[in-house]
């Protein structure tokens, strides 16, 4: 090995809530821990879900997921956790003694050699072709809030969100708090995909939601100056006389999230391909290890849920790791099973009950790659 | 410029729960109740994985239980109408309602996350679940603390009948004024 290079027992790709919880738990078991993250800041997703999360009370719901990224912020300072950021993770070498981890910080190339690794790289927005989806003015609905909660600026006046999953709907929302008009928020299925209260909420401030609607188009010269949209019968046919354009600016798209697998593809790691997971995922087992030894993946990548969710595997993949490096003390099969408890709780109810499905499937297909 | 809604009813559709769903709804009181004073109206309809209402009741008037995504049950008889379990649900689904604040007008306490605030003692315009124009109220109080965390809480004097329709202040009147 090259000398002086940068080592660390455990390196976290990712610092959003699943890279936090896995280095609390590892750092608690003693480990020293190193958090890379692309972002001037650590947080992930957090930092810009200025709403009071959803989830259970043990996983701080209630509390604005900006507070809960302050909290785990704290503690893993206080646990000692290096966390690098402005860095972008762009390479995985296989090395004696774990894994060489490329990234880029200050226009410089560095490395540091982890024994594990733990990959909480989070999702990625998917993207929607229609004409005029190349204009300024049609942006991911991510991006909207980022814009808005982060840099305070606002994207535009007046919206079309497409997407009625959670992350349309809280956007939605978060745009109508920042002073933009909402006109409407179209979803081609013929029912809404996110949550009710979060729907209601959008609602009462008079904003419609159409199912069965989708965009046909986005109209303007430089920028968008109107859209197009249509009725869709229930093969999403477009239904003959129901086209009409809405004098909006902004065209905000949040069609799903697709886990960000990059560097576990670049790892080796087998995957699985689970639609209701949003594609292509690493397969892990209960310790949340992929295929690779040693290394690890949670959160997001290994199917977009919930930050709860997220969190949980998290603590799973560091719990694990430290395991692996013999630092792990007494109750770890407990402390375990307790996480698997309160995730499959997690996974039940008419939203949750394919998650768990999908998520037992992809465990199945972890013990036959063991096999 | 309006958009037409859809035809099929209920929160799945809408984004509003039905007369049917809030029928069923074990967050809703009975009758009675509402003749004894404020009382939280849980108006959240899904299962989905949530609970810090729950945890918000000090007193045991409001159990998720096991699994999480059960929906919450309201013990009327339990609840004394605080209100403090209004600006601890992320889906700001919870109001308290006291039906016979005078002979013929009622109070709705509702969450309001929008800025600029309603002056205590103003008339605004009030709405329903669908943010459509019901009738004018008078904020009574604008309560905004440290532990509701930025969510303020907006109490209305309505007119009594509409103390299970009035929800909000119309946001819709401002649209109109923006044009
Ligand atoms: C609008 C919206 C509302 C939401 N509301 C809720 C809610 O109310 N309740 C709830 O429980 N959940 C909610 N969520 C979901 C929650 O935010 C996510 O599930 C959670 O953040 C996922 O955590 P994660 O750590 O896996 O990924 P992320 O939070 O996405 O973090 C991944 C991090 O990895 C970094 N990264 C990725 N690739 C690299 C690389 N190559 N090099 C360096 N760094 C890299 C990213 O920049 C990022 O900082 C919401 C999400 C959205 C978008
Ligand atoms: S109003 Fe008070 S007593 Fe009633 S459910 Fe809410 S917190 Fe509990
Ligand atoms: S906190 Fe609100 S959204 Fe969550 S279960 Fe309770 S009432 Fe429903």
């Amino acid at each position: 090995m090259e000398r002086g290079m940068k080592k660390a027992q455990v390196v976290i790709v990712g610092g959003g809530p699943a890279g936090l919880c896995a280095a609390i738990e590892a750092a608690g078991a003693g480990a020293r821990v190193v958090i890379i993250d692309e972002n001037n800041s650590p947080g992930g997703q957090l930092f810009k879900q200025i709403h009071k999360f959803f989830g259970s009370f043990e996983h701080k719901a209630g509390m604005r997921g900006c507070t809960i990224g302050a909290r785990l912020l704290e503690e893993t300072k206080s646990l000692g956790v290096e966390v690098i950021l402005n860095a972008p993770v762009y390479g995985l070498f296989k090395h004696e003694g774990g894994m060489v981890v490329s990234y880029a910080q200050d226009g410089r190339e560095k490395a540091i050699l982890g024994e594990k690794l733990i990959l909480a790289t989070g999702a990625g927005e998917n993207a929607l072709a229609f004409p005029g989806g190349t204009l300024p003015g049609v942006m991911g609905a991510g991006c909207a809030q980022t814009m808005i909660n982060v840099n305070r600026v606002l994207p535009g006046k007046r919206i079309v969100m497409v997407g009625s999953g959670n992350v349309g709907l809280i956007v939605a929302y978060q745009l109508l708090q920042a002073g933009a008009r909402v006109l409407a928020l179209i979803e081609a299925a013929p029912y809404i995909g996110g949550y009710g209260v979060h729907a209601s909420k959008i609602r009462r401030a008079g904003t419609p939601i159409l199912v069965g609607h989708t965009i046909t188009r986005a109209i303007g010269k430089a920028q968008v100056e109107s859209v197009e949209i249509t009725g869709l019968d229930e093969n999403f046919q477009a239904l003959a006389g129901t086209a009409r354009v809405l004098e909006a600016d902004t065209v905000c798209v949040a069609v799903g999230l697709s886990p960000l697998t990059e560097l576990a593809w670049m790892a080796g790691c087998d995957f699985t391909w689970i639609p209701q997971l949003g594609g292509h995922i690493p397969i892990h087992n209960e310790n949340m290890e992929t295929t690779i030894a040693g290394v690890y993946a949670a959160g997001d990548i290994t199917g977009s849920e919930e930050a709860s969710t997220a969190m949980e595997e998290g603590r799973l993949a560091g719990i694990a790791a430290a395991e692996a490096l013999g630092l792990a003390a007494g109750r770890t099969k407990e402390m375990k099973l307790e996480i698997w408890a309160r995730m499959n709780a997690l996974r039940t109810g008419p939203f949750g009950q394919r998650r768990f499905e999908a998520k037992t499937q992809l465990l199945g297909s972890a013990r036959k790659a063991a096999q | 410029m309006s958009v037409p809604e859809t035809a099929k009813d209920g929160i799945k559709f809408t984004g509003i729960a039905s007369r049917e769903e809030l029928a069923a709804c074990p967050g809703i009181t009975t009758g009675e109740r509402f003749e004894k004073g404020p009382v939280a109206v849980i108006e959240c309809v899904q299962e989905i994985p949530c609970n810090p209402c729950e945890h918000a009741c000090s007193s045991g008037a409001i159990v998720v239980g096991q699994p999480i995504t059960r929906l919450p049950v309201l013990d009327g008889a339990k609840c004394i109408g605080c209100g403090a379990c209004l600006a601890f649900c992320p889906g700001l689904a919870i109001f308290l309602v006291h039906k016979n604040y005078t002979d013929t007008s009622s109070l709705v306490e509702f969450p309001y996350e929008y800025l600029p605030l309603p002056a205590e003692g103003s008339l605004v315009p009030c709405g329903g679940r669908d943010g459509d124009f019901i009738a004018e109220g008078k904020v009574v109080k604008v309560k905004q603390t440290r532990q509701n965390d930025g969510t303020a809480l907006i109490v209305v004097e309505i007119p009594k009948e509409y103390f299970m329709d009035i929800r909000t202040i119309c946001r819709k009147e401002t649209y109109h004024g923006q044009g």
